[in-house]
C-alpha cells in the first residue's frame, strides 16, 4: 500500500510541476465550456421555436430540453477525450524507460502490480480533476432550468464518461508501457483512439451479426446508455473488464522486461 | 555478504556471463573490471534483482537473488549507468521517494534524507531540481539514492564515467568513505580506478572471470620478471642484429621488437626509424648493463635503455587480450 501510494503522490506531482496538467485540463475547459454555451443556446432556440410552433399550431410542446443537453454535452467530452487522454498517458511509462527510472522502480521492493495501480491511479485522478470542474456548467444551469435538471441523467452520464475515460487510460498506460519514446506513445494512443472512434461510426448503421457484435465491442456504444440516464450492468461489466485487461497487459508488458535484452 | 556461484545467463545463443562464481566479504569494495560488453552489467542487473539468471545462483546477505527477491532488493542500493532520476523533482522530493518506495518507514524518511545528502555532499543544494544541476552533482544524487534507505549493498555500475578529474577524484573519496559500512560493487573499465578505490578485484572478458585478486597480488604474481625496453636507430638489419645481439645473453625470457614507424621505412630516409624492444628478463636479475654493452658492440646506435614495472594495466590487457596474442606469436613464430 506504501508503496502505490508512493509511486500515485510522485506521478501526481509530476503531472503538475511540467506543464502538462495545466495545458491539458485548461484546454479540455476551454473547449468543453464552449460546446456546452453552444449546444444550450441551440436547444433553447429550438424549444423556443417549437414553443412557438405549439401555440400556432395548438401541439403540446414536446422537448426535454436538460436530457438533450446532457447527451450531447457527454458526447463532446468523449470526443475531447480521444485527443487528450494520449496526452496524459504517453509519458507514463515511456518517460521512465527512458530515464532509466523503470528500472530503479524495478530493483525496489515493488511489486509490478504496486507499479502498475499506482499510476493508473494518478491518471484516472488526472481526469476526474479535469472532469470536476464541468459539473459547474449544470449546476449554474440548474438555477435557471424548469423543469428542473434531472440529476441523475447528468450522474449516469458523467458515470459513464468515467468509466470510458478509465478503459482509455488503461489501454493508453499499455501503449506507453510498450516504447520507449512518449511521442511514439502519444501517436499510437492517438491512432488507436481513432481507430476506436472510426469502429464505433461504422458500427452505428449495422444490422448483420458481424455489425452487432462489433457494435458491443464498440468502446463508445456504452456510454451513450449511460448519457440517457440508463446505468446498464452489461456495459459496467464491459468498460470493468476492458479496463482490467489494458491493466492486466500493462503488467505482462512491464513484468516482460526483465526477460528482454538490454 | 555477497556469494556468487556458477551463475549464468544466456540471451539466446550468447552467453553475456558464463559460469561467474566470486564472494564479497562484509565492508569490501569489489572491483568489476573489465573491457565494455564482458558482462559487467548483466550481472550487477542479476545481483540487484532486475534480470533473472539463467542458471546459478547468487545470494545477498543470505538471500537468494531470485528466490528473495523482496528481501534482496530491501538490502541492496543500486545506481545503474545513467543515474535514475526524475529531472522535474527537487533533490529532497526525489530521495524522500526513493526512501520511500525503497520501504524506509516514514518516520524515518527525512533523517534518512538527511544523512544521505550530508554524504553526497548535497544538503546545501537540497531544494535544487536535478535537471538543473551539472553531470557530477547529477551522479552524487544517484549515489545518495542508493544509498538512502542504508543498505547492506551497494552497487554502482560505471560511478566515474563522464565526469571530469576532479569530480571523479570527488566521487571516488565518497566511495571509499561508505566501505565498512557498506559491500560495495563497483564496475569500471578505467584500470586506476580499481587500483585506487577497491580492495579486490575481479577481472571480468567475454562474460568470463579473467581473475580475482587484490590489485597488488594481481601486480606480483604478473610480474614473473621485470621488463628493460631499449630502443635503437633502424637500419635494414637492425632487427636481426639486435635479436642476435641478445640471444647471447642469459637470462633473457622473451623478446618483443616493435618497430615504431615502420610505414616510413624505405631507402631515402633510411636510419631515422626507431626500433624499439621489449625484454623480459628473470625475476631477481639486472641485465641492463650486459643488454648495453651487447647492444652497442653490435654495431648498433642504442638511443634508450630503461625497466618497465608491470602495471595493472598490462595485466588486464594481458589477460582480456589474450586470444589476440596468441594469435600474433603464432604468426611471428611461422
Amino acid at each position: 500500500m506504501n508503496g502505490i501510494l508512493a509511486i500515485y503522490r510522485r506521478e501526481m506531482k509530476s503531472y503538475f510541476v511540467s506543464p502538462i496538467a495545466y495545458i491539458v485540463i485548461g484546454f479540455f475547459l476551454i473547449i468543453t465550456g464552449y460546446f456546452f454555451a453552444n449546444i444550450l443556446s441551440i436547444l433553447i432556440e429550438r424549444s423556443f421555436m417549437a414553443q412557438m410552433q405549439a401555440q400556432r399550431m395548438g401541439a403540446p410542446p414536446d422537448m426535454d430540453v436538460p436530457g438533450m443537453v446532457i447527451r450531447n454535452f457527454v458526447g463532446v467530452i468523449a470526443t475531447v477525450m480521444l485527443f487528450l487522454i494520449p496526452m496524459m498517458t504517453m509519458g507514463v511509462y515511456s518517460e521512465e524507460r527512458k530515464r532509466g527510472t523503470m528500472e530503479m522502480l524495478m530493483t525496489s521492493p515493488l511489486t509490478e502490480l504496486q507499479i502498475v495501480i499506482g499510476k493508473f491511479f494518478a491518471s484516472l485522478s488526472l481526469f476526474l480533476l479535469m472532469l470536476s470542474p464541468t459539473l459547474i456548467y449544470h449546476g449554474v444551469v440548474s438555477f435557471y432550468s424548469e423543469p428542473a435538471l434531472q440529476w441523475r441523467i447528468i450522474g449516469s452520464g458523467y458515470l459513464g464518461i468515467f468509466l470510458l475515460g478509465a478503459v482509455l487510460i488503461a489501454l493508453g498506460s499499455f501503449i506507453s508501457a510498450l516504447t520507449e519514446s512518449q511521442i511514439i506513445a502519444g501517436v499510437i494512443t492517438f491512432v488507436v483512439f481513432l481507430l476506436l472512434w472510426v469502429l464505433d461510426f461504422g458500427a452505428r448503421g449495422a444490422s448483420t451479426t458481424t455489425g452487432e457484435i462489433v457494435k458491443y465491442l464498440s468502446i463508445l456504444q456504452h456510454y451513450e446508455t449511460f448519457a440517457q440516464g440508463v446505468i446498464d450492468t452489461s456495459s459496467i461489466v464491459f468498460y470493468l473488464s476492458v479496463t482490467l485487461l489494458g491493466l492486466f497487459l500493462t503488467l505482462r508488458t512491464i513484468e516482460s522486461m526483465r526477460w528482454r535484452r538490454a | 555478504m555477497i556469494e556468487v556461484d556458477h551463475l549464468t545467463k544466456s540471451y539466446g545463443q550468447a552467453r553475456a556471463v558464463n559460469d561467474i562464481s566470486f564472494t564479497v566479504e562484509k565492508g569490501e569494495i569489489l572491483g568489476f573490471l573489465g573491457p565494455n560488453g564482458a558482462g559487467k552489467t548483466t550481472t550487477m542487473r542479476i545481483l540487484t534483482g532486475y534480470l533473472p539468471a539463467t542458471s546459478g545462483t547468487a545470494r545477498i546477505a543470505g538471500y537468494d537473488v531470485f528466490e528473495q527477491s523482496m528481501e534482496v532488493r530491501r538490502r541492496i542500493g543500486y545506481l545503474p549507468e545513467t543515474p535514475p532520476i526524475y529531472p522535474e523533482m527537487s533533490i529532497e522530493d526525489y530521495l524522500a521517494f526513493v526512501a520511500r518506495i525503497k520501504g524506509v518507514d516514514a518516520g524515518n524518511i527525512s533523517a534518512r534524507v538527511d544523512q544521505a545528502m550530508a554524504l553526497t555532499n548535497l544538503t546545501d543544494r537540497r531544494r535544487e531540481l536535478i535537471k538543473r544541476l551539472s553531470r557530477g552533482y547529477k551522479q552524487r544524487v544517484g549515489i545518495a539514492q542508493a544509498i538512502v534507505h542504508n543498505p547492506d549493498v551497494v552497487i554502482l555500475d560505471e560511478p566515474t564515467v563522464g565526469l571530469d578529474p576532479n569530480q571523479i577524484k570527488e566521487v571516488r573519496k565518497l566511495i571509499k568513505g561508505l566501505a565498512g559500512e557498506h559491500t560495495i560493487i563497483l564496475s569500471t573499465h578505467i584500470l586506476p580506478e580499481v587500483e585506487i578505490t577497491c580492495d579486490r578485484v575481479v577481472i571480468i572478458n567475454r562474460g568470463q572471470i579473467a581473475a580475482v585478486d587484490t590489485p597488488r597480488n594481481l601486480v606480483n604474481q604478473r610480474q614473473s620478471g621485470s621488463h628493460v625496453r631499449i630502443a635503437v636507430r633502424e637500419t635494414g638489419d637492425s632487427d636481426a642484429l639486435l635479436r642476435q645481439a641478445l640471444s647471447s645473453i642469459e637470462g633473457i625470457q622473451n623478446i618483443e621488437v616493435n618497430s615504431a614507424n615502420p610505414a616510413n621505412l624505405n631507402e631515402a630516409n633510411e636510419g631515422s626509424g626507431l626500433l624499439t624492444a621489449s625484454i623480459e628478463v628473470g625475476q631477481g636479475l639486472d641485465l641492463r648493463a650486459p643488454i648495453a654493452a651487447r647492444v652497442v658492440n653490435s654495431g648498433l646506435e642504442l638511443l634508450e635503455l630503461g625497466t618497465i614495472n608491470v602495471s595493472l594495466e598490462d595485466i588486464f590487457m594481458k589477460l582480456t587480450t589474450e586470444e589476440l596474442s596468441e594469435v600474433k606469436v603464432d604468426k611471428e613464430n611461422d
